[in-house]
């Protein structure tokens, strides 16, 4: 039924749409097993579009198949069901309860029960074991940005999309996002990152594809990109 | 004085707890839903309806229990076939159809069981007196009344922060699209929270309705008042619909029981200048004063008493 050859995820010519402007062009691209594959290009291309028409939360034409599934028109807690996460960009943690609460909000039945416990998060990020009984809202934006991969892994996704983990992070916090997103695939899980900075996109994707204009515009691995400053200029540097 | 104090002290937190198994669940479902459900007391009716018929049939207790599930699943069928299909023409489709559904619950109560007020009576193994002060009794039924409705309100406060449900349904308040990415139903999570709504307002019903009147107008009648706890207590605050309740349950019953009016306070001659308002007594404007805490509210707090956002 399912080909082992298939890749995790395959998105084909994919358009997206808010309100009548037209966001994604015809994207194409696929998520290997445990693969880290980078999204980049600058704002306003369609990088956070592609995610959200992923998770069905813009409705997306096209098809996307996941796992040997079509899931193009599922709802998104149907998508997340299958095992696809997704982490927000805007650190959409629930402020009224606690780090723990938001974790248990993370699984999909009543405890964590696949590749992820409490256990693990709070040993990757102590901070949030110190700050397990404090209400989400009154953490630092590190702290939420940490709590909101973690809420998401405690689902146990196969595949993880993450939209500018690091955003607004001081340096050390970029340098532990950037230690979890390598335990996550470690674990067999795949990511899809949708970053702006380079630095830690070159150093941790095993392939990344560029976007400009709602469309795919280059696609390879580190090297290529390190190698190809015309590509950087057109589509990536500000 | 002493027996009025502890009489309409009584008399008033039961109300304000019946009024709170309303406000809560439709604060809910407006904090879900960003939309007031009019037919809100209809439910409170068709409890009251059901719990009369079975209790008809069968006995009072078999309807305490079964009344306010049929209640509940009637609430789930109109969220899940009618308000959810309303949902994609807006919120002013939805306040339409909720408006409308309140009139057609009234007629088909009329139908089924005519415009007269119904024999819903208290159970013989309630009707008895709970004590006496003074010369004063205090019926059993009321004090089992308030026993439910505070039982209902523990019950409520610990599904709501203790259980996994009540921890989606709090998120799910506030960041609906969140919580759907992780792979929660919300619709189904609406759905339940609007059945549960409908269930509680129909338990409400069942223990009011042989302690006051089971007639078709009960609805039109307890309607306004609700709205003016959640508006009071602010929109969307469980909290200020539970202080709301119980102050409007107290204001309106202390008020019934005083036979002041202004000649009495500032003096025969002085308030004649006013004319008739001198003699007119706070019991006489009792059911006016919901309705002024509601215009000072929005005057001078229009977000309510504890809530975040203007109404």
């Amino acid at each position: 039924m399912r080909n082992p050859a298939e890749p995790m995820l395959q998105v084909d010519d994919l358009h997206a749409f808010y309100g009548k402007s037209h966001i994604l062009h015809g994207v194409s691209f696929t998520v290997g097993r445990s693969e880290i594959v980078s999204l980049l290009g600058r704002n306003g291309v369609g990088r956070s579009t592609t995610i959200k028409a992923i998770m069905g939360d813009v409705p997306p034409h096209g098809s996307i198949r996941f796992k040997g599934h079509e899931i193009a028109g599922l709802r998104p807690h149907q998508v997340a069901r299958l095992g696809l996460g997704y982490v927000p960009e805007n650190r959409d943690v629930f402020p009224s309860l606690t780090v723990e609460q938001n974790l248990l909000l993370g699984c999909k039945s009543s405890k964590p029960t696949g590749r992820w416990s409490y256990e693990d998060v709070y040993r990757i990020f102590p901070r949030l074991r110190e700050r397990a009984t404090t209400p989400a809202g009154v953490l630092s934006g590190g702290e939420q940005q940490m709590l909101t991969m973690c809420r998401t892994l405690m689902g146990d996704p196969d595949l993880v999309m993450i939209d500018e983990p690091t955003e607004g992070l001081a340096p050390m916090v970029v340098e532990l996002v950037g230690n979890l997103l390598t335990e996550i695939a470690q674990r067999g899980v795949s990511i899809l990152l949708v970053e702006q900075k380079l630095a830690i996109a070159l150093r941790i994707s095993h392939r990344l594809y560029v976007m400009g204009h709602g469309q795919i515009v280059f696609e390879g691995t580190p090297d290529d990109l390190a190698a190809n400053a015309q590509v950087r200029r057109d589509w990536l540097e500000v | 004085m002493l027996e009025l104090i502890t009489f309409s002290t009584l008399n008033g937190l039961l109300y304000g707890m019946l009024l709170f198994m309303m406000a809560s669940g439709l604060t809910l479902i407006f904090s879900m839903m960003g939309v007031l459900n009019f037919a809100h007391a209809s439910f409170y009716m068709l409890g009251a309806y059901f719990g009369f018929e079975i209790s008809r049939r069968i006995g009072f207790w078999p309807g305490f229990v079964v009344a306010p599930l049929l209640v509940g699943a009637v609430g789930a069928l109109v969220e899940r076939y009618g308000l959810r299909r309303v949902h994609r023409y807006g919120h002013v489709a939805e306040l339409l159809f909720t408006f409308g559904l309140a009139f057609v619950l009234e007629e088909l109560v009329n139908m089924f069981w005519g415009k007269l007020p119904v024999d819903y009576r208290v159970p013989p193994s309630l009707d008895f007196v709970a004590f006496r002060l003074f010369d004063t009794t205090y019926p059993a039924y009321r004090m089992f009344m308030l026993l439910v409705a505070v039982a209902m309100f523990a019950f409520l406060i610990a599904v709501l922060t203790r259980s996994r449900v009540g921890l989606i349904i709090q998120a799910a308040l506030t960041h609906p699209d969140m919580v759907a990415m992780l792979g929660h139903n919300v619709p189904r999570i609406f759905m339940l929270v609007f059945g549960v709504g409908a269930a509680l307002a129909g338990l409400a019903g069942v223990i009011a309705g042989p302690a006051l009147v089971t007639q078709p107008s009960m609805a039109a009648l307890l309607g306004p008042i609700l709205f003016v706890v959640i508006v009071v207590g602010g929109l969307g605050s469980l909290a200020g619909a539970f202080v709301a309740s119980l102050l409007i349950g107290l204001v309106q019953t202390f008020a019934v029981a005083i036979n002041v009016s202004l000649a009495d306070v500032v003096g025969a001659e002085a308030a004649a200048r006013l004319g008739d308002l001198g003699t007119v007594t706070v019991a006489q404007i009792a059911p006016v004063i919901p309705y002024l805490l509601l215009v000072l509210v929005l005057i001078f707090r229009p977000k309510g008493l504890m809530g975040t956002r203007e109404t």
